[in-house]
């Protein structure tokens, strides 16, 4: 279990996976939360921008674009 | 400066929200997502057009509108698009305080069927403070499309407010709206709102505040929900409260208190400051979660397929930029082709209205001066305005809109965001800047969807550097005439590709200035930034085009025609005032010719941008008006003209390629200053927004001025 945990922007364009914990803080982490990233929320990376950075992820139904410092913050166990 | 509590009702509105309502007049609060389709909402209720677009964050400060029903009078308010309620950020500060303080009549949230569940979020915060709610479960319609089917009754069952589901852009459920707002406001509905059912922790903490916010606040609040608020460690509910009830909590001593025992409550349960947010949070979203379960069913689990295809193309690594200059470079061709025509026979048609008014004027002996002032002065410049603007204005905007409403600007914005983020600059930029291309006043107030006051203000400074309507024309007008000139059938595209070329540069010199403020007196890092990519909408051509057609062609021009009115007035007098035996006009273009020349332009054009600073569109028009009032009387009853009277006066390209990069980079027009005063309420910061564009107009200018002169190029 503990060894599949990664950082969200880490996660492979296509895969899924599920949010174990955020690390952001402030309003960071208030933001995440907003968009439903709780514990459990399943997510799945989409798209990459023409530059590799930012990413768009699937969460809740939504489609949200994060730079890799943010998403660096969630760390996802990946699904396979 | 608080309020007494008694004083309530329209002139409380008035004061604090800058709400006009009549005491028989009913108010109704509307709040939703960004992106839900509020502001059609809001302009299907009101009838007035409200520019709504398909990307998040349109809304940007409280705007208003009327409307009847059953001879009962309504007043809407639409409030800015938030996620939450939780004062993250100046727009839900804003919503939440109308909620909450506003007493709004009925408080209607818009949620987009197609992503019900991060829509719920919202909702559920809005039922915790007030349970005079209808949900308005919008773009029904979308959701058809993807096969996603909303259980609209049995989500008003779990929620216990009213739902109705609506498709505003086609009117569908809007009387049913209505009737559910009259139902509530006249008692008929009663509602009996779900109330989240926290866990054992939060709700001893919460019993730690309740009593003694129900001694201090009354019922003018709901006290279960401040002590949520407060438990949670938010300080901008206690200032609103100051603010509108006109209490003072941060002195209460027994509310002081009772932060220690919040304090010593969390210590003996090992809970963490910040755990308090997330719990709450987790909580409401997993009471979403299991509501989306009971509500919505997906016939077709990859409703979502389509939109990925046409992302996976327009975001592609190769393909993303070129398909945006492409798109950007077929609309300015289209409006380039498209407006030649039309261009010219509304010239030849006002400059044939001018002729007959001048012979009647003649034939009635009206004297000579009022003739110059009345038909040489204002009415030509008009017609210039009126010719020269129109015709690529009202192709240009729709085209534009079109885009827009497709949901393609979240993906520029997409596609741009690492040049921000390398710049030190706000991904959200990406937006405002797009926005600026309409109006840059409009985009220094979208600047408010950026947070971070550093950020924000970068965005308002560096609008500048992408042409607005009022500049479009001039670009437009100059690569037509000027650069494309003598090219034959190529002409439109050449003229489309140096429009093009002028936008990619302004583009450039966003980031560019962007970086220098980042590194320089706006020193910081990029902050965090989210930006949702909204599902593909399928444009509604007719209404495109009418909507922008109306609301901001017709806007621009009659903007553009009260300014132009007086400067041809005073372009006149200019030119028919001697002083010794120069006119006055020749005497101050004589006197910024050596700086004119200097940046490639000469002393005429200088003056002309000086004079449009009310307003840009009439530039090009104050040019044509000096240089005919100061000699070559050419018939100027087209635009191929207008090439003729400019070469007269000792254009070159070189001119028009410096008076196209100077209408791009200089101080920004009247109206967007002001804007930005209001923004930022800073002097300081509105002269660096004027000083900063003019300085790069002058260096940039002077340097392919001189660069080309030097080359031996003119």
């Amino acid at each position: 279990m503990y060894e599949k945990s990664i950082p969200l922007h880490m996660l492979p364009i296509g895969s899924f996976g599920r949010v174990t914990s955020l690390i952001a803080i402030g309003n960071s982490r208030r933001r995440m939360l907003d968009l439903g990233l709780i514990r459990d929320t399943k997510i799945e990376a989409v798209l990459k921008s023409p530059s590799g950075d930012p990413t768009a992820y699937q969460i809740r139904g939504a489609v949200i674009a994060l730079r890799s410092e943010e998403a660096s913050k969630i760390i996802v166990e990946k699904i396979d | 400066m608080g309020l007494t509590a008694q004083s309530t009702g329209p002139q409380v509105l008035k004061e604090l929200f800058n709400i006009e309502a009549e005491p028989y007049e009913f108010i109704v609060a509307l709040v939703g997502n960004p992106n839900t389709g509020k502001s059609t909402v809001f302009n299907s209720l009101t009838g007035l057009k409200q520019h709504t677009g398909n990307w998040p964050g349109k809304t940007v400060s409280n705007a208003q509108g009327r409307f009847q029903h059953k001879n009962m009078d309504f007043v809407l308010v639409d409030l800015p698009g938030t996620y939450s309620l939780m004062a993250n950020s100046v727009e839900e500060e804003i919503a939440r305080d109308f909620i909450c303080f506003g007493k709004p009549d009925v408080t209607v949230v818009v949620t987009d069927a197609t992503c019900l569940e991060r829509n719920l979020n919202l909702v559920i915060q809005i039922l915790e403070i007030t349970e005079k709610v209808i949900v308005c479960v919008n773009l029904l319609d979308e959701a058809k499309r993807k096969k996603i089917n909303v259980e609209i009754k049995e989500l008003s069952r779990i929620l216990g407010v009213p739902v109705v589901g609506t498709n505003a852009r086609d009117g569908e459920g809007l009387q049913e709206l209505k009737d559910a707002i009259l139902n509530m406001i006249s008692g008929k509905t009663k509602s009996n709102p779900i109330k989240i059912d926290y866990d054992d922790d939060i709700k001893e903490a919460v019993k730690i505040f309740e009593p003694v916010l129900n001694k201090i606040i009354g019922n003018k609040l709901n006290n279960r929900w401040t002590a949520l608020r407060l438990i949670d460690g938010d300080e901008t509910i206690k200032e609103s409260i100051n603010n509108y009830l006109g209490l003072n909590l941060s002195d209460d001593i027994e509310l002081i208190s009772l932060y220690d025992r919040l304090e010593e409550y969390l210590a003996e349960k090992n809970i963490e400051d910040e755990e308090i947010r997330d719990r709450i949070v987790s909580q409401i979203v997993c009471f979403a979660e299991n509501v989306v379960k009971e509500v919505v069913s997906f016939e077709n689990k990859e409703y979502y397929e389509v939109d990925r295809k046409i992302d996976s193309v327009l975001t592609s690594k190769t393909l993303g930029i070129p398909i945006m200059l492409v798109l950007l470079g077929i609309v300015f061709w289209i409006t380039i082709q498209g407006a030649n025509y039309p261009s010219e026979l509304l010239a030849a048609g006002l400059f044939w209205i001018e002729e007959r008014i001048s012979e009647l004027f003649f034939n009635i002996g009206v004297p000579d001066w009022f003739h110059g002032i009345t038909v040489l002065g204002i009415y030509r410049t008009l017609a210039w305005v009126v010719s020269v603007m129109l015709p690529p204005m009202a192709i240009f905007f729709p085209l534009f809109t079109l885009l827009e409403d497709l949901g393609y600007l979240p993906r520029v914005a997409f596609n741009l965001d690492s040049f921000f983020k390398k710049a030190g600059a706000h991904g959200k930029q990406a937006l405002t800047m797009c926005m600026g291309f309409g109006c840059n006043a409009a985009g220094v107030i979208a600047c408010r969807i950026i947070d971070s006051p550093r950020e924000r203000l970068i965005a308002i400074i560096t609008n500048n550097f992408v042409p607005c309507n009022g500049r479009f024309p001039i670009l437009i007008a100059l690569a037509t005439i000027f650069i494309g000139g003598n090219l034959g059938v190529f002409r439109s595209a050449f003229a489309a590709l140096s429009v093009l070329a002028s936008v990619i540069f302004g583009v450039l010199m966003t980031l560019a200035v962007s970086w220098i403020l980042s590194k320089t007196i706006l020193k910081g890092l990029p902050s965090t930034f989210t930006l949702e990519l909204p599902p593909y909408r399928k444009p509604q051509i007719g209404k495109v085009i009418i909507r922008s057609i109306f609301d901001r062609t017709l806007f621009v021009l009659a903007r553009a025609v009260t300014v132009a009115a007086p400067a041809g007035l005073i372009i006149w007098l200019m030119a028919n005032m001697t002083v010794g035996n120069i006119s006055l006009l020749d005497y101050c273009a004589g006197f910024l010719d050596p700086l004119g020349f200097l940046i490639g332009l000469d002393g005429y054009i200088l003056m002309a941008f000086i004079l449009g600073f009310p307003a840009n569109e009439i530039v090009i028009p104050i040019i044509i008006m000096s240089y005919m009032s100061a000699g070559s009387m050419l018939e100027l009853d087209s635009i191929s003209a207008m090439r003729e009277l400019l070469a007269a006066n000792g254009w070159t390209w070189l001119t028009a390629v410096c008076t196209m990069l100077f209408s791009l980079n200089h101080f920004p027009c009247g109206t967007t200053l002001l804007t930005i005063y209001k923004e930022t309420q800073s002097k300081k910061w509105t002269l660096v927004s004027f000083i900063v564009p003019t300085l790069v107009g002058f260096m940039v200018c002077f340097v392919v001025a001189q660069t080309a002169r030097l080359l031996g190029l003119v």
